[in-house]
């Protein structure tokens, strides 16, 4: 299967809640919170779209687009 | 289907805390509905009261939000009238074990084909972290601020011992195994019951000194094991993960329409 390419990833800063589930457990540490405790995608460019963010997210806030 | 065509979207953000299991146990779920490819129109979800009730609401299936602990017995009027239909029941700790504990141990008795997914945060959020039945011996919450005396239920044993044809454990954590459960509890015919370990921060974690949610979560990643491995044998201590029980018996609507035959045809 080929590797999954990263689009976007599409945050909902409406939704989000800034638990930091998905900053914690990204296995490559691509997200961070910003000063309104809201997720952002700090590296993207390290992303390998495992999507542990987006399944683990309470708030259905973080969802990974790819190619 | 994408996962948020199942969701009723004018609700959200919806109404749980920071860091709340219950989102990730709605996220496990819609994930397994979407991998099975189901119609809005096929489930039915119906719910009692508390925290983890509220999740009905924020789905765009049949929804029923009933009385306190009685959820199993609306979902059993639906599923006798309506048998086509799959019924799925999200209940929390208190919920199905402590308000509606009659309820619970008799559907799985009857073993009518309902899956109920039982969101155990250990307390009872929404009215301001009480203990309930699953907190534990020498937890702290609000209404025991000495530490509880009275020990928990087994949730796993207890619907075993009452006759539920599938039973599985898993916690908020293991999103992956959270849907394959929850797919698999609603293609099992029968009473199928699955407890899903859910942090709550805002009480459980608070009161006993537990962290945020990502410390609880990283607690539950600690504390439990996949089932019949290795690591329990070693410590007795951890808590099984998986599909506990399964077993193949006569399903309560099924057996209910082959006595309605049989009583129609006469002697």
């Amino acid at each position: 299967m080929a590797k999954p390419i990263l689009k976007e990833h599409l945050i909902n800063r409406d939704w989000c809640k800034g638990c930091g589930i998905c900053v914690a457990f990204c296995p490559k540490h691509v997200l961070e919170l910003d000063r309104d405790e809201k997720v952002f995608a700090a590296r993207p460019e390290d992303c390998i779209c495992c999507k542990q963010c987006e399944l683990r997210c309470p708030d259905l806030a973080i969802e990974i687009l790819t190619e | 289907m994408a996962v948020k065509d199942y969701i009723r979207e004018r609700f959200f953000p919806h109404i749980w805390c920071q860091g709340c299991g219950h989102g990730m146990v709605l996220n496990g779920l819609l994930r397994a509905v979407e991998a099975l490819g189901m119609s809005k129109n096929e489930i039915v979800m119906v719910s009692g009261i508390g925290c983890s009730s509220r999740i009905s609401g924020y789905l765009d299936f049949h929804t029923l939000h009933t009385l306190h602990g009685r959820a199993l017995a609306f979902a059993t009027g639906v599923k006798m009238s309506l048998p086509a239909l799959n019924i799925i029941v999200p209940m929390g700790d208190g919920d199905a074990l402590a308000i509606g504990g009659n309820h619970f141990i008799h559907a799985a008795r009857r073993n009518i084909d309902l899956t109920a997914i039982v969101m155990n945060n250990r307390i009872y959020g929404m009215t301001g972290g009480q203990f309930s039945p699953l907190s534990g011996y020498g937890t702290k919450e609000t209404t025991a601020p000495y530490g509880n005396i009275d020990h928990t239920f087994d949730i796993s044993a207890l619907s075993i011992a009452a006759g539920a044809t599938f039973v599985a454990r898993t916690t908020a954590f293991h999103v992956q195994q959270l849907s394959q459960l929850i797919k698999a509890g609603i293609l099992h015919e029968g009473f199928s019951v699955i407890e899903v370990m859910s942090q709550c921060p805002t009480y459980f974690g608070r009161k006993n000194k537990l962290g945020g949610a990502v410390e609880m979560l990283r607690n539950f990643k600690e504390i439990t094991t996949p089932k019949g491995s290795k690591a329990k044998q070693a410590n007795p201590e951890l808590i099984e993960r998986g599909i506990l029980h399964q077993i193949e018996q006569p399903e309560y609507c099924n057996a209910y329409e082959q006595m309605t035959a049989l009583a129609q045809k006469g002697k």
